[in-house]
């Protein structure tokens, strides 16, 4: 699986590129800033890139904004984007394309590196991985919504880890119950939340976010 | 009209000012034979008291809040010293040349105000003057020249009258600004008191910011020695142990590694909870508006934002906006109980250049009854705002609903 890297810090860098190898991805390209990381996009498109939000030169959210130019070039590039906090709204500003695979992680959920590699890889196929911090606060702070005041406390568990970007089979694991249970339990929130199911994991989580997105 | 009301009050306010004036100048005068003493420090309480009312009057007139009283402070002392400080006291000399000088420019202005309503009511009412008057009174209007022989003829004066009203009307208030601002010349602080004031308010504030950021510093500076510089040690300390276990006790080292990651989890959310205290990346990142709309977006109560920024602001006005709109936000989403809450934040350039005054409001539809002594809350803010010279003001009567208004002006 071929990944590109924007980290301006060489020590973090440095670490991502030795996770990644030694997990049996192609490292095509490490950048260090916000126009290097375009036009290395443009020139390798991976399967993959992971991008740090502040870059220089501006050292705000120029790797947030590189990405999401990025994605206007190629559509529908997998982006995983790592920052050492999250907010919300630059949640909402990643998927405002609708085009899916994205991730949005904390940068220390790289120290649990299967986890790690894992959300990377789903976002390569496909996948929107957000950050539990996102999600967890998406879920709390609009609770006062009817619609999601209806769900079970189940129901909110399922709903949390679906929008984290697990399976239903990773799911099921998590919570010690079988997947038919975690199918059950989806559709049960569908119905609730008003959504057509369907199979398609990212398009689920997509929906689920777009409903939260208010 | 209540300029009518004040032009009689006024008017009639000269003569006692006059009376004072000159039992003021016999008082001093005669000072030195003993009984002038006594005399001349009533004269002064009743100087002063007639002059707080003018202060009182010209403040209300122009609209700006009143100066402190700008007279040097009495001592508790006997009555020589005591009548020596006002003796001394330039505000005690400015109060004589206001009292003269008022007994003239109140006369031209209230008086000529009173005038040209008077007139304006004598002429439209003329012919019922004339025929209610005895004959050879209200004949002659405007002298000898012009005599008028009846009450048909008397008709010709009326349309003076709607003359003299506009005139009245149009000049009634410019002519009460000149008098106040004649009487706020005089009776105000002068440069010199304002400046001694304002370098006491200053110092306050200084002090108050200084002490402030003291704290932040003891605060941070305990939460990373506690906090993130803790976690460090015990991960270096699983680390090591981990180091001399690995050959003999590999379900050790995993465990301890386990709980090495997780000190470092704790330590980064640690340092990021501190960052975000100190100044939120998302307020580095997007400035005010963006920050603002962040803030909103995790807000338990449906909040609307509206700003109307010319872009980027100054970075310290930026961060004390953020943090007062957040405390202020946090205050209503604590103890409003309210639905909606709505936060506005508007810059408004002064003149010519890029100085100008950035307001911000909160305002919720809760049960109101905030105010800023019942608080550390909003006390918190305005001792904020006040390190640059913002105001806060709380507007939020009981039964809601509550509006905050603060301001910050920028100067750049």
């Amino acid at each position: 699986m071929r990944v590109v890297i924007a980290e301006d810090l060489a020590l973090l860098r440095e670490g991502l590129i030795r996770i990644l190898r030694a997990n049996s991805f192609e490292v095509v390209e490490a950048v260090d800033n916000g126009p290097a990381l375009i036009r290395s996009l443009t020139t390798h498109r991976p399967d993959v890139a992971i991008v740090d939000v502040r870059l220089p030169p501006t050292f705000t959210d120029e790797g947030l904004r590189s990405a999401i130019e990025a994605r206007r070039q190629i559509p529908g590039l997998p982006i995983m984007v790592l920052s050492q906090y999250v907010e919300q709204i630059y949640a909402r500003e990643l998927m405002s394309d609708r085009a899916g695979a994205v991730g949005y992680l904390l940068k220390d959920r790289v120290t649990d590196v299967d986890q790690f590699v894992a959300s990377v890889r789903q976002v390569a196929t496909g996948s929107t991985v957000m950050d539990p911090d996102v999600v967890s606060a998406l879920l709390t702070h609009r609770s006062t919504d009817p619609k999601l005041l209806e769900l079970s406390p189940r129901e909110h568990e399922v709903l949390t880890l679906m929008a984290e970007g697990r399976s239903n089979a990773a799911i099921a694991a998590r919570m010690f119950v079988t997947e038919k249970t975690v199918s059950n339990h989806s559709n049960s929130i569908f119905t609730k939340l008003g959504l057509k199911p369907s199979e398609d994991d990212n398009r689920r989580i997509l929906a689920v976010l777009a409903y939260l997105e208010g | 009209m209540s300029l009518l009301g004040w032009s009689l009050v006024l008017l009639p306010g000269t003569v006692l000012g006059a009376v004072l004036a000159t039992l003021w100048i016999t008082s001093i005068s005669i000072a030195a034979l003993g009984v002038g003493i006594p005399l001349t420090l009533l004269a002064t309480v009743l100087v002063r008291w007639f002059a707080d009312l003018h202060r009182q009057w010209a403040a209300d007139r122009l609209g700006e809040p009143v100066p402190a009283r700008p007279y040097q402070p009495t001592p508790d002392a006997g009555w020589p010293v005591r009548l020596w400080t006002i003796l001394r006291d330039p505000t005690t000399w400015r109060d004589w040349i206001w009292l003269v000088v008022n007994s003239i420019t109140i006369w031209l202005s209230c008086g000529l105000s009173l005038l040209f309503f008077l007139f304006g009511v004598v002429y439209l009412t003329y012919p019922l003057i004339y025929q209610l008057t005895p004959s050879q009174v209200f004949r002659t209007p405007m002298g000898e020249g012009f005599r008028l022989h009846s009450v048909a003829q008397s008709f010709w004066l009326v349309p003076l009258g709607p003359v003299f009203l506009l005139l009245w009307y149009v000049t009634a208030v410019r002519l009460a600004n000149l008098n106040a601002r004649v009487i706020r010349a005089l009776l105000g602080p002068t440069e010199q008191a304002r400046l001694r004031a304002r370098v006491q308010q200053l110092a306050t504030s200084r002090a108050e910011t200084v002490d402030t950021q003291a704290g932040e510093l003891r605060r941070i500076e305990r939460d990373l020695h506690d906090g993130a510089q803790a976690r460090l040690v015990s991960l270096g300390m699983s680390l090591g142990l981990a180091e001399q276990l690995l050959p003999n006790d590999p379900q050790a080292v995993q465990q301890l590694l386990a709980e090495a990651r997780e000190s470092t989890s704790r330590a980064l959310t640690e340092l990021r909870d501190l960052v975000r205290g100190i100044h939120p990346p998302v307020l580095a990142d997007r400035g005010l508006d963006g920050a603002l709309k962040a803030l909103a977006l995790v807000n338990p109560i449906p909040t609307t934002v509206v700003t109307r920024l010319p872009g980027r602001l100054p970075a310290p006005i930026e961060s004390a906006a953020y943090f007062a709109v957040a405390e202020a936000l946090s205050n209503a989403i604590k103890h409003a109980q309210a639905q909606q809450i709505r936060i506005t934040v508007e810059f408004a350039p002064h003149r010519g250049g890029a100085a100008g005054e950035l307001t911000m409001l909160v305002s919720d539809d809760g049960r109101g009854g905030a105010s800023i002594d019942s608080g550390t809350g909003l006390r918190g803010i305005v001792r904020r705002l006040a390190a640059f010279d913002g105001t806060l003001t709380v507007d939020s009567p009981p039964g809601g609903p509550t509006e905050v208004r603060m301001s910050l002006p920028c100067v750049s």
